[in-house]
């Protein structure tokens, strides 16, 4: 998951500060970046209204403080306003993560009602056009609308963008729009390659030389905006050399619960292989979290082989993503390949060496997000 | 507006309405709290804010805090503080 590797590093005492609940793995758009599982609609046996709320009060007394509401759409359940009431009631910070698909001006004030703080609203591009084509409807004039409607209904508002090979050159105009739109912050967060978006990678991924140059639009533009903006930029962690501090680490203070109840360390956790990931319809939260095998299998730095078990730099990236190391080197205890010490660096290298030579003209098209596919595999699963 | 400009001994600063600032039991400690991030903060800087968000000049504060600890002069202190959580965004000067 692509955020942690940016935030300031947090002690949380052991305790999963942050808990993300995605409510549903339904959504009305066809994103070819999505994060759910590429056989997404495998996970059918949503919890209920009653069991959500068990996990939120377990959540809190496990320490969590930080909630988001994500999806799939997280607008798509009925009971979103009673889920935020409760998780209000019990002292979480509560953030709602959506494309705004679903989201009116009636819901947005009975959420605000709820104690719903702060929405992240998604958007894809700044015109129609490209907006369109890269989600699959045609959401866009709603989603300016929607955005208008929660800045004038008070909520703080983080715009994010999905960045990719198709976006990354409307840099300069996106921030204009979220200035306009009045957002406090805009996130150009650049894809990171899971699930969908890595079945999509050789057309999403930009080149080093779109990539320098948003990010030297996105430093004139914050010395232009100051305070008035701020823009997290999210790099495609292919073109780092050091790896992204994953999660803050594994089990350290992120928990996040699928839809059908299972209790991962991220959201993409359950694309690696070979560990069983626990219920919480089986298993106590507190024991999912201190005792499961899951949750303990990466904690702290036992677990490292070289080159990070030697490095003096693995307490401040906990050896990068374990499930980049599972998907690009076949095995989740390996340095995550981004990392320049990696025995495993010249797979990346070969990827970001296809992303400069693409042609244009017989580009591929992008799979979008749809039921039926197996995992990772791009192929009719049955 | 002047929002950029350096923190003053005689400024009136205050919360940013987009953060909440609490005790949190679990962690011991004083949290501020904003879209998607927590911030920890330690005894000192709790103490500050705490203070500081009450509709009294950062002056008059630093003096307080000094007689508190029993320290000469903290208002150098409780300013260089202020000027990170200013920068920072946290908290914004009382107009």
């Amino acid at each position: 998951m692509p955020k942690a590797g940016s935030g300031l590093s947090l002690d949380g005492l052991g305790m999963p500060l942050w808990l993300v609940i995605e409510l549903t793995y339904k959504c009305p758009l066809k994103c070819p970046w999505c994060s759910n599982p590429v056989d997404f609609d495998r996970y059918r046996n949503e919890l209920s209204t009653k069991e959500w709320k068990k996990v939120l009060q377990a959540g809190r007394r496990l320490g969590s403080v930080q909630l988001g509401f994500t999806g799939g759409e997280p607008m798509l359940r009925n009971d979103l306003e009673e889920l935020v009431e409760e998780a209000d009631r019990l002292g979480y910070y509560t953030n709602l993560i959506t494309s705004g698909v679903g989201l009116n001006p009636v819901r947005l004030r009975a959420l605000k009602k709820a104690g719903l703080k702060q929405i992240q609203l998604s958007i894809q591009a700044c015109d129609q056009e490209l907006n369109e084509k890269l989600v699959g409807l045609d959401v866009f004039a709603h989603k300016i609308a929607i955005a208008r409607t929660i800045k004038a209904e008070g909520f703080p508002m983080v715009l994010n963008v999905p960045v990719s090979r198709y976006n990354i050159d409307q840099t300069e105009a996106l921030i204009e729009l979220a200035a306009d739109l009045g957002v406090e912050y805009l996130e150009l967060a650049n894809l990171q390659y899971y699930n969908w978006a890595l079945l999509n990678r050789a057309e999403l991924l930009p080149t080093r030389e779109q990539l320098a140059r948003s990010e030297a639009q996105v430093k004139a533009a914050r010395e232009r905006l100051g305070k008035r903006l701020t823009i997290y930029f999210v790099v495609p962690d292919y073109y780092d050399n050091r790896p992204k501090a994953c999660m803050n680490g594994w089990g350290a203070i992120h928990l996040t619960i699928a839809p059908d109840g299972t209790a991962l360390p991220c959201q993409e956790a359950r694309l690696i292989k070979g560990i069983e990931f626990p219920n919480v319809r089986e298993h106590g939260l507190d024991w999912i979290w201190r005792e499961s095998p899951a949750f303990n299998q990466f904690r702290g730095d036992g677990w490292m082989k070289e080159p990070c078990r030697s490095c003096d730099e693995r307490e401040k990236d906990f050896g990068g993503c374990r499930c980049q190391a599972f998907l690009l080197t076949g095995d989740a205890s390996n340095t995550d390949p981004v990392c320049a010490e990696s025995p495993h660096r010249h797979v990346i290298d070969e990827l970001i060496g296809c992303a400069q030579k693409r042609d244009e003209a017989r580009a591929g098209r992008l799979v979008m997000r749809q039921r039926g596919l197996g995992p990772r595999t791009g192929v009719k699963a049955d | 507006m002047d929002a950029e400009r350096r923190l003053r001994p005689e400024d009136v600063v205050e919360l940013n309405p987009n953060y909440h600032f609490r005790w949190e039991e679990p962690q011991e400690a004083h949290v501020l709290l904003y879209p998607e991030g927590i911030v920890k903060l330690n005894e000192t800087a709790a103490s500050i804010l705490e203070r500081c968000t009450d509709g009294r000049s950062i002056a008059s504060v630093a003096a307080d805090l000094s007689r508190q600890y029993d320290e000469a002069n903290l208002s150098l202190d409780v300013l260089k503080f202020l000027e990170v959580a200013h920068a920072k965004g946290w908290v914004r000067i009382k107009s």
